[in-house]
């Protein structure tokens, strides 16, 4: 007998796409899990190429609305390395205050709208709302704060693109960013109750020993900058990333799961980041961990709510140190002249490491462009996790089981991009 | 207020945003949208009035113009979302509504798609009612026949 679910993961007009979450039990055995995520970054590969370098960091931006900061952040690195430039210290604050405001965004998006339901018993966020209206109201607020700060350094309310290669098309004055203060500390201490409350939901008792990769500084929690570590030892440039990390070609799959090559699956994200650079936050979001009873390192994955809600108050924090420390730079980006040349980076978007590398001639025309996404690096992960996990839902209804495993999905908050996609879950019962 | 939404390389998903650059071709003030659909919530604060055009898939032939009133949308329920993408628009609305952060009025206009192949064009029927669309609207809002 099967079980099809279909779960809609976008917009009103969606075509059935690749994407699925198929889970293969005879009796009592899990056979296979397989999680299908369709991969846009792909496609977006091939439009770069013939481009011009300038244009890279407004074409990676469609490819995730959510978070096209990143998408901005990783290509002007990219970029910057392969050309050779470097950037002003008052841009490198810039750019870690306009990453702060997509943090802020997207975790409130994922902790309160897409999580928090599931803790609390709730279908969606929309039931949610009918019984927690404060909290929805408030997690809007918190997410507002983080489309203001977006909106403001971006230069355009609709689709900030700011981000240039050599520092930004536009900087903010010092008086717009003053105007965000307020809301910053609100947001902050918005973020600081609600992840205590976060931290008092039932959690599974399910943990991993994941190895976690993060970018690593010596003194900040990171965003844009630092080496690429590992809990088991690794520690590279990130333009060492291709040498360590292989994407193999899935059978079942559109897309590509990347894998260390010596040692296959790692987690990236939060929970990552949390566990690798703890020592980094500052001193409230160290703070509001300990009080939510979080330690590194974190092996639960379904405490990533947690993690993202201390990401939240991190983010608040860093955003208030930065404006208050902020002079505008001489020049809001420094000349840069086409050069042949291959550069990579990596950035920490909300969901974790977001690489791209690109080639480019001596006309500064994109020859090659490879980005390697978040959510496809931690699809092996999740579907160990649904591999350990179901076993121990086997006593529940099809219906709770299904939910659980949704609900361990969403840990990661896959991006399955604004491209059209439904993903069926598919639970498929044999006779043992 | 006038809002696109869809997103650029899906092929025919990007109806709405077509709909909304050609109305700007004609002068007439309408926003593309692309990103995630709770910042709309945020977008049309303050709008009496609001019209969303978007790609529809609902079975008809490739090209229908569908209207709208909300709330007397066909919306399937059990439809549960695994990532933050997955709040679509009817969601968004029924939040919103929930919320009283939802226009006075929402209309909503679908263009029957039929190829939503990531990276491809647009088929013809769709560019067709794209143009349509934008002349309807355009005529709609100059004829103040419909006050913000």
């Amino acid at each position: 007998m099967r079980t099809f679910r279909t779960i809609k993961v976008d917009c009103l007009a969606r075509v059935e796409g690749e994407g699925a979450l198929r889970i293969r039990l005879r009796g009592d055995q899990v056979q296979d899990v397989r999680l299908e995520i369709f991969e846009p970054p792909r496609l977006f590969e091939a439009f770069l190429r013939g481009r011009h370098f300038s244009e890279a960091a407004d074409i990676t931006a469609r490819i995730c609305g959510i978070c096209p900061i990143a998408y901005q952040m990783s290509a002007v690195h990219a970029l910057e390395r392969a050309l050779g430039v470097t950037i002003d210290p008052a841009v490198r604050a810039l750019r870690r205050l306009f990453y702060c405001g997509e943090w802020i965004e997207s975790h409130a998006l994922h902790v309160f709208l897409l999580h928090a339901p599931d803790f609390l018993g709730y279908q969606d966020a929309l039931e949610m709302a009918r019984d927690h209206r404060a909290l929805v109201e408030q997690a809007l607020r918190i997410k507002k704060t983080g489309n203001r700060l977006v909106a403001l350094m971006g230069g355009r309310e609709i689709h900030p693109v700011s981000a240039a290669v050599g520092g930004f098309y536009r900087v903010p004055a010092k008086r717009e960013l003053a105007t965000l203060v307020e809301d910053l500390k609100w947001a902050r201490d918005a973020a600081l109750s609600a992840a205590r409350r976060v931290a008092g939901f039932e959690f599974p008792d399910f943990e991993q020993d994941y190895e976690c990769v993060a970018l690593s500084h010596p003194d900040e929690y990171p965003f844009n900058e630092g080496r690429l570590v590992s809990s088991r030892g690794l520690d590279i440039d990130p333009a060492e990333f291709e040498d360590h990390f292989v994407e193999r070609q899935v059978p079942y799959s559109n897309a590509l799961h990347a894998q260390l090559r010596q040692r296959a699956s790692y987690l990236v994200g939060p929970v990552a980041r949390f566990n690798l650079n703890f020592s980094k936050l500052p001193e409230v979001a160290r703070q509001a961990a300990e009080d939510c009873g979080l330690r590194a390192p974190c092996r639960n994955p379904f405490r990533s709510i947690v993690v993202r809600a201390i990401e939240i108050v991190f983010a608040c924090e860093e955003a208030l140190r930065l404006i208050a420390a902020y002079e505008p730079p001489a020049k809001p980006r420094v000349e840069v002249s086409p050069r042949a040349g291959s550069g990579a980076a990596i950035t920490e978007a909300p969901r974790g490491i977001l690489y791209h590398r690109y080639e480019v001639d001596e006309r500064g025309l994109i020859r090659a462009a490879k980005i390697v996404p978040p959510t496809s690096q931690n699809q092996k992960t999740i579907e160990e996790d649904l591999r350990r996990l179901a076993p121990q839902l086997l006593a529940l209804s099809e219906e709770e089981m299904t939910w659980r495993c949704e609900q361990a999905v969403r840990n990661y908050d896959p991006c399955i991009s604004c491209a059209t996609h439904f993903l069926k879950l598919n639970l498929e019962r044999e006779q043992a | 207020m006038i809002i696109g939404i869809g997103t650029h390389t899906g092929g025919d998903d990007q109806a709405g945003l077509l709909v909304a650059h050609r109305l700007r071709e004609l002068s007439v003030e309408a926003v593309d949208y692309s990103g995630e659909l709770l910042r709309l919530i945020d977008l049309w604060e303050g709008a009496d009035k609001v019209i969303l055009v978007d790609a529809m898939r609902s079975g008809g032939p490739p090209g229908t113009i569908r209207v709208i009133e909300w709330p007397g949308v066909p919306f399937a329920g059990d439809q549960l979302p695994v990532s933050t993408h997955g709040l679509g628009l009817f969601e968004v609305l029924s939040l919103a509504a929930e919320l009283e952060r939802l226009p006075q009025r929402v209309t909503i206009y679908g263009i029957e798609g039929k190829e939503f192949e990531p990276g491809s064009s647009p088929s013809p029927e769709v560019l067709a009612s794209v143009e349509e669309l934008a002349q309807r609207l355009a005529r709609e809002v100059s004829g103040c026949t419909n006050p913000a």
